[in-house]
Order: C-alpha cells, then structure tokens, then sequence
C-alpha cells in the first residue's frame, strides 16, 4: 500500500484525502497512522468482547459522547419482546444494555421508537456527516460514505481500540475514482447500478482501496440511494465507498436531530461545500460505468460479483480462463441448482425478502409499495418486509404502504437486520430460493441451504406478486 | 497475545477463491459473548453432514490434517462480513498461519490483531503449494516471522512482505490497545485543537431522542421539523 502523507502535485486533494490529512493524531515515520474516530456506533453482536477486553484492562469509555449503540442483528422483528427468542441472542442482548449502563453510552434499545439497524438510524438521526469518520463493527459501515464521510467497518479488537482511545491504527488505503456517466431509466435502481459494478470489478476488485463515485448518474440519486451504493462497496474488496456532500446532502440533513442549528447550520454548511475533491487531484485508479446501459441487475450465484442482467443467461463456467475460476463458478452453480446458459428469468421463488441496511429506507419500501400496490402476493411466496428502522415503520405506516404490503398478502415487521444475516429465525429454509433486497449471496447466508438472488426492491417486490423472477418494468 | 516467531507443521489445503467469512464461521455462531470455543463451528457447513457428523473428505477432517497448522486457501481469503470471529475459529481450530494469493482487508487487519499470520504469495508458488499438498500430503512447511521467509520442504525460501510495525508487534506479542492507550496525551492535544464534534448525549431541547441507558425508559420519537432554535448547536471542525 501507498504511503502518501503528502497532497498530490499542486495540493490537489480528494474528498478522502481531505478527511484523512484532518484526522491523523500522530504518525511514526513508516508506520500507521493513528487515525481518530468522530462517530462510533456499536450494536449487539460485534462489541460484547470489546467491552469485556476494556473491563479487564481497568479501562473506561473515552468518549461516550461520540459513540451510539443499538441493537439490529438478532433482534425479532415479529414483536418487539424478547420471550420465546434464542436464549443466546436474548443474552448478548442484555450484555449490550449492561455494557451501555456500566461505561455510560446512549443506547436506542428494543422498545425505544428511534432504533433500528445502526446503518439507518445513524443517518436519520443527523449523527451521520460529511467530513466524519465513522466506524462499527460491521462491514456495511460504508453506508455512511454516502455523506461524504470516512466510514469504514472494523474486527472487536479495533471496536475496543475505538472504545479506549477514541482512535484507530490505519494504514492509508489507495483510491479509486468511480465515475458514473448518464442516468440509470425507469424502473433501474441504484441497487442495480452497485450489482452492476460488482459484476464488472469483481469481489476484490477494490481490496486495498477506497472508491469515490463522482459523475451525473451519482448526483442525480437520493441520499437513501447513495447510502445503497456505498452500503454494499465493501461487497466489491473496498472498505470504504464515499459521495461527495452537495445539496442534496444538506437538504437531507438540515433540521435532523443531530444536525447543527442556526448561525452553526450555516458555519457547517460553509465548511462541508470545501469538502468535494480539488480539480485535478489523482487516485491511483478509475473505473467508469455508463448508467444508460444498465438494467435491472440479479445474482445467480454465491457472491454479489456473480450477478447478471436480470433477463441474460447464466454463464457457462468452461468458458472462464482459469481453472480456479471454473471451479468456483461450477460450485456455486450446484449449489443455486442451475444450469449454464439457464434464464434466472422466469425462475421460480419461494421467499422474498425486502429490507436490510442496503434497501430498507423508506425511498426502497416506496418502491415496493409502488408495484405492489393493488396487486397480491402469488400463491405459495412468503414475503417479508422489514423496515429499517422504527421511524422508517412508523413514515411508511403514515404514507399507507404498510397497508399495501399487508393487503398484498406480504408479513410487515419491526425493524431489525432480519433475513439479511438470518441469526432471528427470519431465515430461508434448505433449498428455499429467495430474491432479497440484502447485500450477501454466499452459501447458507440466510439460512443453511438457502439459494439467494439479490436484487432492487423493485425488482423483489415484482417476484413477489408474479411468483418468478420477474423485470420490474414490466410491472410499471 | 502470544509472541508470534517460527514455527513448521503440516498444512492444509482449501483451493476455493472467494472464501467469504460466512463460510469460516456462519452467523448463528456470532451469538457468544466470548472468544474461545469457535473451532468446532469451523468451516461449519462445509465440515459437517446434516446429520452433525464430520464429512470425511473434507480437508480439514482428513487424517492426514491432524497437526496442520497452516492453511493454503484460494484467492481472496476471509472477504465479506468484518467478524472476528472468524480469525478466532481458525485459531481456536489450531492454525496459525493462513497462506493465499490475496486477503480481504478487514478480515487481514483482524487476524494480525489476534497472532494468525497472513501471508500473501505470488500465483506461481501457490500453485507449487496446491501440487505440494496433492503429492505429499505429510510435507511441513517452515513460518519464520523475523526472516519473513516460507520455506519449503525442498528447502526453497520464499520471502512474504509485512510491514515493519505490524511485524514488531507480532514478533514482541504486544497489544495495540496498550500501544494506543500510551498516546493518550497526543489523543488529547488533537482533542483540543479539533474540539467540536456531533454528541450523541446531546438531547438538549429534545435534538436528539433521549436513548436511554437501560431498557425501560419512553423515548420520544425523532422530530425533525422542529423550528430552529439558534445557539444550541457545536460547529464542527
């Protein structure tokens, strides 16, 4: 990795090395730097270590102040009480609330109206901005990149370190421009438009980098669609995905809980707008898409860079180059039970999924209303949709699309990470094929046995009310 | 953490590119609040039949895997989910090294974290060491940490790269939270000169919802279309 403590020729700098020169505590010559953490935000699963190691050391919380838990992974989404759950999941549960009580952080616990899963709540509450860095213990913590901030996720013995001393040893990472040309069409998400660079770069093709996307099909998105861009970045090798804050940006922000007020609005505002990259600073690579070729998108196989457009045909894994490639693409081909040149089209499904920190906003429960929307579930798919946070259930219960999904025939739920990971009992059953709006494909993801296709709500919400894998713009 | 410096034992070999961290230790298994005891959940869809018996032609259930402390895995190791708990298993498993082509790099910065040496090769000796493990299967394989040297049963050296911190670390068995903790006063100097900052405590004039600190306390739902009330936020730096 490129050691590069110095601006590019000229002082031209990009948004991420902007936010990294203003972050760095100390740094030893050849060493990592010491990098601090504005926002640390915590949930159930990833942190219980984390506070037992502080425990042991006799040490305290730094600041309590700058750190946020909730709890999201294995919480059920049928009610909201713990009875009749796995005895492990209600443990690790009440070990977070001892944790938060004991060390003195703010916790969005099971019965609080603000909580949800932390990609979505932390934005929704303001707590999430531009110029930040932002870590958890969790991978999709590059959703927050979306505000043009550095977030990134983390191992428990880095959420520990965070937990301390408020800072992180990092080295820096290499940057990868990600420009983004047209506009994605009707009934073409944002989803499609990430499945779609996936496909192109590869499951590692960021390893080692962080991407920033630029260019009009990027500026063009909602902030619920950015966040499903940089969400699933780190699905691509890279940890961290970032967007340059703009108007869209502020709009979103101003009068959110966490957002400054007033002249400090003002002063805010004025310091995010010198944010955006210089002109003419370098990254180490591009990669360019054109949004006007890119249709609904759909994984066939056990990673989210195995994905096609939705009506093309599996391909054939004789014709890749190399063996281990040939390998991989056969094993994943028997496990989805297709065949080389077979449609996903058409393919019939037994659960969808339509939730997760990827699409679980209200701008991605929208969408699925909109094809849902006088139209029934098909017989025999179970349906599930999973708001992303308790104020993401409460806006989409006011606008009446939880009447919707409910006169659809669909399972409305509380908020939680749900079918996404599967550690609720929300999960598929061995040889279930579900088309989910989550972020992960691997074997056994959402249950053991369990066949995944990832897709855009629009796309999920069109299985669900024909019974196949469907292209939503038919259904427009 | 133990000091980690040179050590030689047999390996394993999984040739599959992509192993995400799911496969290495599937979610039902993240419920524990501790560290150890991960190993038997191992692999764990791939290392047992439905039934819970050990398949035997799985590599890792092989006779001749007894021992093994190292694993040679395709291209792309441990990508995916951030879990720790994954470095966990395959050391509470036994192994201590994990040899590939290239790493995911959360999972790559969480097992240095924890003593299990990553070691990136190039394509050519990964495929020696694929052929190695089909010819002899009882072969060792030498880690020295200091020489930063592979060595083969033939005796060729192979020289992996790891950067010189990580590496002291590694070969003094020291804890980075120690190592942090120690800069308290620069962590503190940057605090001062960088002081404004989004507080999650800041429930003043009910800005943010007043998370409570145990399970039982009404929160009022997040009101965003509160007129501005002027003075009573911090700038950011």
């Amino acid at each position: 990795m490129t050691d590069r403590s110095m601006p590019t020729a000229g002082g031209a700098r990009t948004l991420f090395q902007k936010i990294w020169d203003e972050h760095v505590v100390t740094q030893e010559p050849g060493g990592p730097a010491v990098l601090y953490i504005d926002a640390h935000l915590v949930h159930e699963v990833t942190s219980p270590q984390a506070f037992s190691a502080l425990r042991a050391a006799g040490m305290r919380v730094r600041r309590p102040d700058l750190t946020l838990a909730t709890m999201d992974h294995s919480t059920p989404t049928r009610t909201l009480s713990l009875a009749g759950a796995d005895p492990e999941a209600v443990q690790q549960i009440h070990q977070l609330e001892r944790n938060c009580q004991e060390f003195g952080i703010p916790l969005h616990a099971l019965d609080s109206p603000s909580r949800g899963i932390v990609h979505v709540i932390g934005p929704e509450l303001g707590y999430t901005q531009p110029g930040m860095t932002i870590v958890c213990g969790d991978s999709h913590t590059s959703t927050h990149g979306a505000f043009g901030a550095l977030a990134f996720g983390i191992g428990t013995s880095e959420v520990a370190h965070v937990l301390a001393t408020q800072c992180l040893l990092q080295r820096q990472p290499r940057t990868c421009r990600v420009l983004v040309d047209g506009r994605l069409g009707r009934g073409v998400t944002s989803k499609d438009l990430i499945l779609a660079l996936i496909a192109q770069i590869g499951v590692g093709g960021g390893t080692g980098h962080v991407l920033e996307y630029a260019g009009p099909a990027i500026q063009a998105l909602s902030m619920e669609e950015r966040m499903t861009i940089c969400n699933m970045t780190i699905e691509g090798g890279a940890r961290s995905g970032l967007i340059a804050p703009d108007d869209v940006t502020y709009q979103y922000l101003a009068g959110r809980p966490g957002a400054p007020r007033g002249a400090d609005w003002d002063a805010a505002v004025a310091r995010w707008r010198q944010l955006p990259g210089d002109d003419g600073a370098s990254f180490d690579r591009t990669v360019t898409l054109n949004a006007d070729a890119i249709g609904p998108m759909i994984t066939y196989g056990t990673n989210p860079g195995m994905a096609l457009p939705i009506a093309a045909p599996v391909p054939d894994p004789d014709a890749l180059p190399d063996g281990g490639q040939r390998q991989a693409a056969a094993r994943a081909l028997a496990y989805m039970g297709l065949q080389p040149g077979q449609a996903v089209l058409n393919h019939p499904v037994d659960v969808v999924f339509i939730g997760s920190c990827t699409n679980g906003r209200l701008v991605d429960l929208r969408q699925a209303a909109q094809i849902m929307a006088g139209r029934h579930v098909a017989p025999g798919v179970r349906v599930l949709v999973v708001p992303g946070s308790q104020a993401v259930k409460q806006a989409a219960e006011a606008e009446g699309l939880a009447r919707i999904f409910r006169e659809a025939g669909a399972e409305w739920r509380e908020a939680g990470c749900s079918m996404c990971i599967a550690m609720n009992g929300d999960q598929l059953e061995p040889g279930q094929y579900g088309v989910s709006t989550s972020n992960r494909n691997f074997e056994g993801r959402q249950g053991p046995g369990g066949r995944t296709f990832l897709a855009s709500p629009l796309t999920a919400a069109a299985a669900a009310v024909k019974g196949v894998v469907t292209d939503p713009r038919t259904l427009l | 953490m133990q000091p980690f410096t040179q050590f030689s034992s047999r390996f394993v070999v999984l040739p599959n590119n992509n192993i995400d961290t799911d496969q290495i230790i599937p979610a039902r298994f993240l419920k524990t609040t501790d560290k150890v005891g991960l190993g038997r959940a191992l692999f764990f869809a791939w290392r047992y039949a439905a039934d819970g018996t050990p398949r035997p032609e799985f590599p890792l259930n092989r006779p001749d895997a007894a021992g093994a402390q190292i694993l040679v895995a395709g291209d792309n190791f441990g990508c995916g989910s951030s879990r720790e708990h994954a470095p966990w298993a395959l050391l509470d498993f036994g192994l201590r090294t994990v040899i590939s082509t290239s790493f995911g790099d959360i999972f790559r910065q969480n097992s240095l974290k924890n003593g299990l040496l990553p070691v990136t090769v190039d394509g050519e000796t990964h495929r020696r060491l694929l052929a190695l493990a089909s010819s002899s299967p009882e072969a060792q394989l030498s880690v020295d940490l200091a020489s930063q040297t592979l060595t083969l049963p033939d005796g060729q050296a192979i020289t992996f790269a790891i950067d010189p911190f990580t590496k002291d670390c590694l070969l003094e068995g020291v804890d980075e939270l120690g190592y942090l903790a120690r800069l308290a006063p620069r962590i503190a100097a940057y605090e001062q000169a960088h002081p404004a900052r989004v507080s999650t405590l800041d429930s003043v004039q009910g800005r943010l919802p007043p998370a409570g600190l145990a399970r039982s306390q009404e929160d009022a739902p997040p009101s965003r279309r509160e007129a501005p009330q002027g003075g009573a936020g911090r700038p950011r730096s």
